[in-house]
C-alpha cells in the first residue's frame, strides 16, 4: 500500500485529464469545420463578421446564426444526455410543439404568463418522464419508445390548440422568442445559460460520470451499484424539459402556436448536433458544449446557404457534405491515420 | 457394441493457441460410428473449441482430422457438413418465422424452372418427419412448437445435410424431463442407423443414461477417454475437476471455534426456477467456497445475495442488523461487493479509464452529490493499484486495453474502495494468465486475514480448498452440502458433487 507510484505514470507522458484546454480545443475537428464554414460565410457575404450594436442590443450575421441555432442547441443540451446513456429521444420536436400549444391556449384563456410558462415546461418534464419510464420500466427500445410520443405528441398538441394556430400577444411569450437580455436575444442567452448550467451540474457533481458508466455498459453499471434505471428517467425527463424550453421559445418567436410545425424535424437536428459535437451514438462520453457547438455549426451552415443565394433545396446537399466530412474526421479509423504514435502506445500497454 | 464399429471421425493431436493461450493442447479424440459420445470440461476446458475444430468453424494450429480414414482439412462449417459432419446448437439455428418445410428445406429447396415447388417440400418434409416419430403440421412456422420440437427438427435438418456425424452442443439445456426423453429417443434412433453423435452437456445424469464413451477434457488437455459402463460419477466430476487435486496447502487448524463474529447472515432465500431456499452464515475473516458443476446455481446464488435478482422470500442481516436488499445498489449500501463471472458483459466499463473504473462503485454508494474530486479518484486509484500491483501504462487510458488479469484486479480494487464487508467473487481467476491468477489468490487469503466476509465460486477445485474456511456444494440448483475442516477433502467433495451417497448430505449454517 505504501510502495511509491511513480512507475504506474511514465514521466514522459503530462497527467492527463488536464492537457492545455485551450489548444485541445482549438484543434478539435469541429472548431476547424465551424471555422471552415464561418470563412465561407464571409467569403459569399464580406459582412458576415460585422457586429453592431442598436437599442441595446447586438445585431448582425454571427448574432442571427446564434438566435436561429438556439432551439436547436437547446434540444441538442437534453439529448447530449439521453444519447450519452444510449438512447435516443425522437419526441422533442414533438413535446415543442406540445409545449408551444400549453403556453399559448393558457396566455389566451386569460391565464398569467408566468403560469402559462411554468404549465409549458411542467408538460415537458411531463413528455420526458413517460419517455423515461418506457425506457426503464417497460424496457423498450429507446427508439421505439420515444417514437410513441414523437406521432403523438403532435395529436395531443392539436387536442390542446383544438386544431387551430393559436396566436396570442403576450408580451412575456413575445420576449422569450424575441426579446434580449444583456445585449444578446433571449433565445442565445437561455440557450447559453442552460448550457452552462447542464455542464456545471454533471461535471461539479457525480452525475456525468455514472450517466457515462451507464451508457458504456448499462449491466456493469447495475452490479457497481449505481441506479441505472433512475438516471435513464432523469435523462429523459432533462431532455423533455429542454424541449419545451426550445418550444416556448418557437412559439414566442411566431407569436403563435402551430401544433402541426413547431419544432418539425428538429430532433435529428438536435440528434446531428449531438453526433457531430462527438458523442457517439453508442453512449458514454459526452460534452454538452461540443454539442451545442454542433447546433452552431448546422445553422452556419444553413445561414450561409440562404445568403449565397443558393436555394433552400440545396441546403440539404451542402448538410449532409459537410456532415459526411466531420464525422470521416471523427471515425476511428481516421483517428489512428492521424495519431499513430498514440496506437502503437496503448499496444504497449497491453502487456 | 461400440467396439464392432469402424471409426468414423478421428482427431490426432489438436493444438488451438489464442495468443498466449493454449486453447487445446495435443488433444486426440475419436468417434465410432453407432456410438454417443459424450465430451465433458468445465467453462474453458476447451469443449468448444474442439467442436468449433471439428465443425470447421475454426482450424486447428496443429494436429490432423481423418474421417473414414482419410485426412481432411475444413476451410469453414459448410466444407465440414459435406464431409458429413452436422450441428445443433442449443440455441435452435433455424428461421423462427418460417414454417418447419422452409426450414427443413432451407437452401436446398426443390425448384421446378425456378420456382420452389411447395407442395414436394411439404410432402417431402412431412416424409422426413415420420420417420423421426413426429407427426405435426408443417407449413405452421417453427416458432409455434416446443423447443424440443424445434431440437428435433434441427436435428432432421443436420442429418439430412450430413449425415455421418451429428454434434449436439448442449441440446437439452432449456428442455424438460419429458422433451429431454423426447430428444433421447430421437438421438437413439440415430445412432442405431450408424450415425455417430458427439454429445456435450453438463447434466452428469444425462450423459450416463445416453452416451457409450467420455472424453473430459480438462485445461485445453485431454484428460481420458473412457467406456462408461463401469464408471462411476465421482470417478467424472474427479476428472474433469482435476485427477491430483492439490489438497495439501490447504487451511489447517481454522474451525468454527477460532473464526470471528458474525457478518452477514442470510436466511431462506431462494428464487423459484433458479435456486431452492438456502441459509447462510459468514462470519468476520472468513472465505466459504462454493463447489459445484457448471449449471448447478452457483451465480445464481451469488445473484440473489447481492440483490441482482430478487430473493422470494428470506432476510439478510449484516453486522446484527436487517438489511433490505432488492437491487444492486442496496447491497452496495449495505458494503457487499460482487466480481461477476463475465467480466467484459458485467464487470468492466470499456471506454471509461483504469482510474473511474476503480472509483465509480465508491462513486455510486457515495450518491449523485458528493462527487469525488479529480485528486481524489488519482489517489485511490493509485492506492489500490498498488496494492493490487495492477499493471497499465496509466490510469486515464481505457480498461479495455488491459489484460483480463489486470482488468480483474481493477474490479478487485473497485469493491476494496468501497471499504466492504462481504465480498462475492464468482470464478475470479477465469481467463487470466498464471501470474495473475496466484496474484488473486493470495490477495483472497489476505482479505480474509484482513477480517473481511469473502464468498468464492470457483470451478478450480484445488484452488477452492487452498483458500476456503468452509465450502458448501452445490447440485441441480440447490446447496446440498457444507463441508469445513477435517471434511474438506477429495473424496467428500467430488461425492457431494457427483451426488453419490455422500459423509455430509445435510445443509448446515
Amino acid at each position: 500500500m505504501t510502495r511509491p507510484t511513480a512507475h504506474l505514470r511514465p514521466s514522459s507522458k503530462p497527467p492527463a485529464g488536464r492537457p492545455r484546454p485551450l489548444a485541445t480545443f482549438l484543434t478539435r475537428p469541429q472548431v476547424i469545420a465551424l471555422a471552415l464554414v464561418l470563412c465561407v460565410n464571409w467569403l459569399l457575404f464580406p459582412g458576415f463578421f460585422s457586429i453592431t450594436w442598436q437599442d441595446g442590443r447586438l445585431f448582425g450575421s454571427l448574432i442571427d446564426v446564434l438566435n436561429r441555432g438556439a432551439p436547436v442547441a437547446i434540444l441538442a443540451i437534453g439529448m447530449t444526455a439521453v444519447i450519452a446513456t444510449k438512447g435516443v429521444d425522437l419526441s422533442v420536436g414533438a413535446v415543442m410543439a406540445i409545449s408551444g400549444a400549453v403556453a399559448a391556449v393558457m396566455v389566451t384563456s386569460g391565464q398569467p404568463a408566468w403560469l402559462a410558462v411554468m404549465a409549458a415546461l411542467a408538460a415537458g418534464l411531463v413528455c420526458g418522464f413517460w419517455n423515461g419510464i418506457l425506457v426503464t420500466v417497460l424496457q423498450i427500445q429507446p427508439i421505439i419508445a420515444t417514437l410513441v410520443l414523437m406521432v403523438a405528441g403532435r395529436g395531443l398538441a392539436q387536442l390542446v390548440t383544438e386544431g387551430t394556430i393559436v396566436t396570442f400577444a403576450d408580451p412575456v411569450l413575445i420576449f422569450i422568442g424575441t426579446g434580449s437580455v444583456l445585449g444578446l436575444p433571449t433565445p442565445v442567452f437561455i440557450a447559453l445559460t442552460l448550457m452552462v448550467l447542464a455542464t456545471l451540474i454533471v461535471r461539479r457533481t457525480a452525475l456525468g460520470l455514472l450517466i457515462e458508466a451507464v451508457g458504456v455498459n448499462r449491466s456493469a453499471a447495475r452490479f457497481a451499484g449505481i441506479s441505472a434505471g433512475l438516471l435513464l428517467v432523469l435523462a429523459y425527463t432533462f431532455a423533455g424539459f429542454c424541449a419545451a424550453t426550445a418550444g416556448l421559445i418557437a412559439a414566442g418567436d411566431i407569436r403563435g402556436a402551430d401544433a402541426n410545425n413547431a419544432g418539425l424535424w428538429l430532433e435529428l437536428d438536435a440528434i446531428l448536433a449531438v453526433v457531430i459535437g462527438g458523442t457517439s451514438l453508442m453512449g458514454g462520453r459526452f460534452s454538452i458544449p461540443m454539442s451545442v457547438l454542433g447546433a452552431v455549426i448546422i445553422q452556419a451552415m444553413n445561414t450561409g446557404i440562404l445568403i449565397s443565394g443558393f436555394s433552400p433545396e440545396f441546403n440539404l446537399v451542402v448538410k449532409s457534405g459537410v456532415i459526411i466530412l466531420i464525422l470521416i474526421l471523427q471515425s476511428p479509423i481516421s483517428a489512428n491515420l492521424l495519431r499513430r504514435k498514440p496506437a502503437a502506445h496503448t499496444d504497449g500497454a497491453r502487456r | 457394441m461400440p467396439e464392432e464399429h469402424a471409426t468414423l471421425l478421428r482427431a490426432t493431436g489438436i493444438a488451438k493457441i489464442f495468443g498466449s493461450h493454449r486453447a487445446l493442447d495435443e488433444v486426440d479424440f475419436d468417434l465410432r460410428a453407432g456410438e454417443v459420445h459424450a465430451l465433458l470440461g468445465e467453462n474453458g476446458a476447451g469443449k468448444s473449441t474442439l467442436i468449433k475444430i471439428l465443425t470447421g468453424a475454426y482450424q486447428p494450429d496443429a494436429g490432423r482430422l481423418e474421417i473414414d480414414g482419410q485426412e481432411v482439412t475444413f476451410r469453414d462449417p459448410q466444407q465440414a457438413q459435406a464431409h458429413g459432419i452436422g450441428t445443433v446448437y442449443q440455441e435452435v439455428n433455424l428461421l423462427p418465422n418460417r414454417s418447419v418445410a422452409e426450414n427443413l428445406f432451407l437452401g436446398r429447396q426443390p425448384t421446378r424452372w425456378g420456382l420452389i415447388r411447395r407442395r414436394e417440400i411439404e410432402g417431402r418434409a412431412r416424409d422426413l418427419l415420420k420417420t423421426y416419430g413426429l407427426d405435426i403440421d408443417v407449413r405452421a412456422e417453427l416458432s409455434t412448437f416446443s423447443v424440443a420440437i424445434q431440437q428435433i427438427i434441427a436435428i432432421a435438418r443436420a442429418v439430412e445435410l450430413s449425415g455421418k456425424v451429428l454434434v449436439l452442443d448442449e441440446p437439452t439445456a432449456s428442455l424438460d424431463r419429458t422433451e429431454v426423453a423426447l430428444l433421447f429417443k430421437v438421438v437413439r434412433e440415430l445412432k442405431a442407423k450408424g450415425l455417430g453423435i458427439i454429445f456435450i452437456t453438463h447434466f452428469l445424469d444425462q450423459v450416463f443414461e445416453l452416451s457409450d464413451r467420455v472424453t473430459i477434457l480438462r485445461n485445453g488437455k485431454k484428460v481420458a477417454t473412457q467406456a462408461l459402463a463401469g464408471l462411476a460419477a465421482t470417478d467424472v466430476v474427479r476428472m474433469m475437476l482435476g485427477k491430483d487435486v492439490a489438497f495439501d496447502h490447504h487451511l489447517t487448524g481454522i474451525d468454527a471455534a477460532q473464526r470471528g463474529a458474525v457478518r452477514v447472515e442470510f436466511v431462506q432465500m431462494g428464487r423459484a426456477g433458479s435456486v431452492a431456499p438456502f441459509s447462510l452464515t459468514l462470519h468476520e475473516g472468513e472465505v466459504v467456497g462454493v463447489a459445484g458443476l457448471l449449471g448447478s446455481g452457483r451465480t445464481e446464488v451469488a445473484r440473489l445475495m447481492f440483490g441482482v435478482d430478487a430473493s422470494d422470500g428470506g432476510t439478510i442481516t449484516v453486522d446484527g442488523k436487517p438489511v433490505t436488499i432488492r437491487n444492486p445498489a442496496q447491497a452496495v449500501a449495505a458494503g457487499f461487493g460482487f466480481c461477476p463471472e463475465d467480466r467484459k458483459a458485467d464487470g468492466i466499463f470499456g471506454d471509461l479509464s483504469v482510474r473511474e473504473n476503480i472509483i465509480i462503485a465508491l462513486q455510486a454508494k457515495l450518491g449523485w452529490f458528493r462527487a469525488l474530486s479529480h485528486d481524489d479518484q488519482v489517489e485511490l486509484a493509485g492506492r489500490y493499484a498498488d496494492m493490487l500491483d495492477i499493471r497499465a501504462a496509466d490510469h486515464d487510458m481505457p480498461i479495455k486495453l488491459l489484460s483480463g488479469g489486470n482488468q480483474q484486479k481493477a474490479i478487485l480494487a473497485r469493491w476494496l474502495a468501497i471499504d466492504p464487508t462481504f465480498l462475492i467473487l464468482d470464478e475470479p481467476t477465469r481467463g487470466i494468465d498464471v501470474g495473475a491468477h496466484a496474484e488473486i489468490v493470495r490477495t483472497i487469503n489476505r482479505l480474509r486475514e484482513e477480517g473481511l466476509a469473502l464468498f468464492v465460486i470457483s470451478s478450480e477445485l484445488d484452488e477452492v480448498v487452498a483458500y476456503s474456511n468452509r465450502v458448501v456444494v452445490m447440485r441441480d440448483r440447490a446447496m446440498v452440502a457444507e463441508l469445513s475442516g477435517a471434511e474438506l477433502e477429495p473424496d467428500a467433495i467430488v461425492s457431494a458433487i457427483a451426488g453419490t451417497a455422500s459423509a455430509n448430505p445435510e445443509i448446515r449454517t
